[in-house]
């Protein structure tokens, strides 16, 4: 059984937007959300800037006890869910709980609770660490608070693949929706990593920016963190045709591959691999993509590679290609759900969305990756590509 | 069992579970305020920074109301006092 996969639901949050449409207006409008961290202490780190959720308060989505039992990463994910289900229109009646699945990613998991509780610990020399941090910090705390809130029986699980947990978590979704494992399935992925321990620890790597996030542009100087979320609700396009669901658009392949190169450096053919497995597994030719929703991280490693990677595919034909993580930031785990929810609506609009913050190009980068400013574009298949530390790359492959 | 000591018990048991103060008595059950195994151990936590006392597991796995958790706590302040 082969059924197309039909996307009824979209939830995002993230420095861009709370909420879908306000993401989908901000990127389209080319605006970075990238600002001064306020989450850690100004000058505890070396960077300066972040894409954090502006202006958060929990206690607008939860009550007192709720916010006590989720980290931030959780509550995210459980707000992008509600947001997608309630778009969708699903009810989730005995039976369909019970043929529901949850795939849920997540680099880190609750860092925030544990950074709180090692501070305790080490800074502030207590002798007990808070009860509920297990609960709280494994990293499928949220795919299973979501299942909690749905009464979902299905298949739920949390994929830990680094900056590639989200991709392949919806690509496992798609694959169980396709292959009629699951009837309808919440797919996505969270992340909060503004907790100082963790950013000490990114600092160290050197690659986050001084400034800002300039995905493909001559002098990009690193990525730049953001957190948030994004779920997409996923069920047989019959069955959302025949409910007359929204549909925002389909999800036609997912591909995956291993460098077993190096274990932060990115490799070219590694990730080519990973492109042509999604258009294998969509059974389209490569000359039908019309935009690529790039990792684009704007590291001095990953740019030019991508770039490679996406020419050794197209060929002379490279579609239109940008890096939203320019306007979001790379939100680690959640950056394929975010990104996801960017080429989709990309697609459903008509809408590439920038490369912002590009300033002059790089001979390594030389295609169109549209910088600064959205465009109208007729396009009907995009891919969306993550390619994660450890070598791990998953792209998935969008329909309008 | 002083009211000074059911109070501050009760007071910590409605902190921890968000509830009204005046909802919390000595003779709720948990039952009654929903408190499950995990708002339990939550709830002995913040009893221990309360009384600066440690709860031993063998005796948390014991109360299974406001009643028993008093007591208990009666009990090892009076060991600490005489130790």
């Amino acid at each position: 059984m082969m059924r197309r996969v039909a996307v009824t639901g979209i939830g995002v949050i993230c420095a861009s937007g709370r909420g879908r449409d306000a993401f989908r207006r901000s990127l389209a409008r080319g605006e970075s959300a990238i600002r001064p961290m306020q989450l850690v202490p100004p000058g505890s780190v070396k960077f300066a800037n972040g894409a954090e959720v502006a202006d958060y308060r929990a206690m607008d989505y939860f009550d007192a006890k709720e916010i006590d039992a989720l980290d931030r990463f959780a509550q995210f994910a459980l707000i992008a869910a509600r947001e997608a289900v309630a778009d969708s229109g699903i009810q989730f009646g005995d039976e369909l709980k019970e043929n529901a699945a949850i795939v849920t990613g997540s680099c880190i998991g609750g860092k925030t609770t544990e950074d709180d509780g090692f501070r305790g610990l080490y800074a502030e020399k207590q002798t007990r660490f808070p009860p509920l941090s297990i609960p709280k910090a494994m990293a499928n705390a949220g795919a299973s608070r979501i299942s909690l809130e749905y009464g979902i029986t299905g298949p739920v699980y949390t994929i830990s693949t680094a900056c590639s947990s989200s991709n392949h978590a919806i690509g496992q979704a798609f694959w169980m929706v396709r292959n009629g494992a699951a009837e309808v399935a919440i797919a996505g992925g969270s992340e909060a990593p503004f907790s100082l321990g963790l950013l000490k620890a990114w600092e160290a790597l050197r690659v986050v920016s001084p400034d800002t996030c300039r995905p493909f542009s001559k002098d990009r100087s690193g990525m730049i963190l953001g957190e948030g979320a994004a779920m997409l609700v996923l069920e047989p396009m019959d069955r959302a045709k025949a409910r007359g669901a929204h549909i925002w658009g389909e999800i036609a392949g997912f591909g995956m591959s291993s460098d077993a190169h190096h274990i932060t450096q990115p490799s070219a053919a590694g990730a080519a691999r990973a492109i042509r497995a999604a258009l294998r597994d969509a059974q389209i030719d490569a000359e039908r993509i019309g935009y690529v929703n790039a990792h684009g991280t704007g590291t001095s490693a990953n740019d030019p590679a991508e770039v490679e990677a996406i020419r050794s595919v197209f060929g002379a034909r490279v579609p239109l290609v940008s890096s939203t993580k320019s306007m979001h930031g790379h939100t680690l785990g959640a950056a394929g759900a975010i990104e996801a929810a960017a080429t989709i609506l990309a697609l459903h609009d008509g809408i590439a969305p920038p490369t912002a913050n590009f300033h002059e190009p790089d001979p390594a980068c030389a295609i169109d990756v549209v910088p600064n400013e959205a465009r109208r574009v007729e396009m009907e298949y995009a891919l969306s590509n993550s390619f994660a530390f450890g070598g791990l790359n998953a792209v998935l492959l969008f329909r309008r | 069992m002083s009211s000074e000591l059911i109070g501050r018990v009760t007071g910590v048991i409605a902190k921890t579970q968000h509830l009204p103060p005046e909802s919390v008595t000595i003779d709720s059950s948990f039952e009654e305020l929903k408190i499950d195994s995990l708002d339990g151990i939550n709830i002995l936590f913040a009893l221990e920074s309360e009384f600066d006392i440690d709860i031993p597991d063998d005796a948390a796995r014991q109360i299974r109301s406001v009643r028993g958790m008093v007591e208990g706590i009666e009990k090892l302040l009076a060991a600490k006092q005489s130790a």
